[in-house]
């Protein structure tokens, strides 16, 4: 039987990797993740990089920023400000579009 | 094999600086990386631009793809190389090329070689000695409002490189069973550590990144963690107000429409909505539906109506009479 059931991890408000898991993870220098955190692009819970602890949105954030820096060519806070507006963008898209549907069932022939 | 028009992908001439190349492969990668843009195909164009701009930025490359232009290689949309054609890029010592030489095309490998299909991979290279941690691979998975709200089970299959016998990626059609917990959000991300790409030579195996798309319901809309039901009800219920059955994604709940109700009104149940930490709640909407007047009674009984109560809906645009 080829049928695996997996363990999944939902990219929510937990954050259970130290840095150096982290680290591990995602195959940076610990110094690049504090760069990071410091230009916004990642924001741990617990205060300084002994205490800090990661989620999964870090290590998404964390590869994408990577990806960016290496094809785009942009600073690490050209790519903090990029994140967050494709968060935004991303919010704004799905707003949008629940609107249109309410418009459309207020307006519709019954 | 198809040939590649490297000019034509990055939309510049055959006699551009290399200046104008980089601006144009900086403007193009701006618009279709796969992490900005959300366009179709985004993923496939950037791909190209990559490859093109690994030929065109390097001098010596580029002589070389405007050599096998001029002798005519090219001709007929089919490529072949001179018989004694070899290029001068070395793919084999590595650190090459700073790109994924094993996305390329057929076309750019029987120009310049194949980097021993061993690269650096999307999320920035890991190597211990020889070990690449394998590539992640991100799919979008579709769920309905239902199961977003109760939590559901899920099998899929997915083609996926994983290491044969002799240690050699191969692909393979995995099928895995994850439990999606309830209240899943749109767009939300989840992770399948290890579930990616093999990785070579001892190196990790990717992981998987799902995407949550939620499917469209006709009742609800859903922003976030809230949904919103448009409700329709009767103009008396909207003046007098009433106690209604509302559907709600557990079920059905009382909601009580105040009198004097207006047709867009938002009337909001706390908590209804996705559940969470915070849960989300349920806004409901209404709609005033205005009935047909179906007999000469029905119009009579409008007409009184219309004669007892005076209201004029265009009294603040003083354009009424």
């Amino acid at each position: 039987m080829n049928d695996k059931s997996v363990e999944i991890e939902l990219a929510d408000d937990s954050t259970p990797y130290e840095m150096r898991e982290l680290c591990e993870m995602c195959a940076v220098r610990a110094e690049l993740v504090v760069e990071m955190v410091e230009a916004g692009i990642l924001e741990p819970s617990g205060s300084a990089p002994a205490g800090w602890r990661f989620g999964v949105r870090s290590i998404i954030r964390l590869r994408k920023a990577q990806r960016l820096r290496r094809d785009l060519d942009i600073n690490l806070s050209g790519i903090a400000l990029a994140l967050d507006l494709l968060d935004d963008l991303d919010q704004m898209r799905e707003r949008a579009q629940a609107l249109e549907r309410q418009l459309q069932q207020l307006t519709d022939e019954a | 094999m198809k040939t590649v028009d490297y000019y034509e992908v990055m939309g510049v001439a055959e006699d551009a600086s290399a200046d104008d190349i980089k601006k144009a492969y900086r403007r193009l990668a701006r618009k279709y990386h796969p992490d900005v843009s959300s366009a179709p195909g985004a993923e496939e164009k950037f791909k190209a631009l990559g490859e093109a701009y690994e030929v065109l930025k390097d001098p010596d490359k580029r002589d070389e793809y405007d050599t096998l232009r001029k002798y005519g290689a090219f001709a007929g949309e089919q490529f072949s190389p001179p018989p004694d054609w070899q290029s001068r890029a070395e793919f084999s010592e590595g650190g090459y090329t700073e790109v994924d030489p094993r996305q390329f095309s057929e076309f750019f490998e029987a120009m310049y070689g194949r980097r021993g299909g061993v690269g650096t991979q999307a999320g920035g290279p890991r190597s211990r000695g020889f070990a690449f941690r394998g590539e992640d691979v991100n799919a979008r998975i579709s769920i309905g409002l239902a199961e977003a709200y109760s939590g559901t089970t899920r099998t899929f299959s997915l083609q996926i490189n994983r290491l044969d016998d002799n240690g050699i990626p191969t692909p393979e059609l995995i099928t895995l069973k994850a439990t999606i917990p309830a209240g899943v959000i749109n767009g939300q991300k989840i992770r399948l550590r290890g579930q990616g790409q093999a990785g070579i030579g001892g190196g990790e195996n990717g992981d998987l990144f799902l995407e949550v798309a939620l499917v469209h319901d006709p009742r609800f809309s859903v922003d976030g963690r809230d949904v919103t039901l448009v409700l329709p009800i009767s103009p008396w219920e909207a003046i007098l107000g009433a106690t209604l059955d509302v559907p709600t994604l557990g079920g059905r709940v009382k909601l009580t429409i105040p009198a004097a109700a207006n047709a867009g009104q938002k009337l909001r149940l706390k908590g209804k909505g996705l559940p969470g930490k915070p849960a989300g709640d349920q806004y409901v909407v209404l709609r005033i539906v205005v009935p047909q007047a179906h007999s000469e009674e029905d119009r009579e009984l409008v007409r009184k109506m219309q004669e007892q109560m005076s209201f004029d809906p265009r009294a603040e645009m003083e354009i009424s009479g």
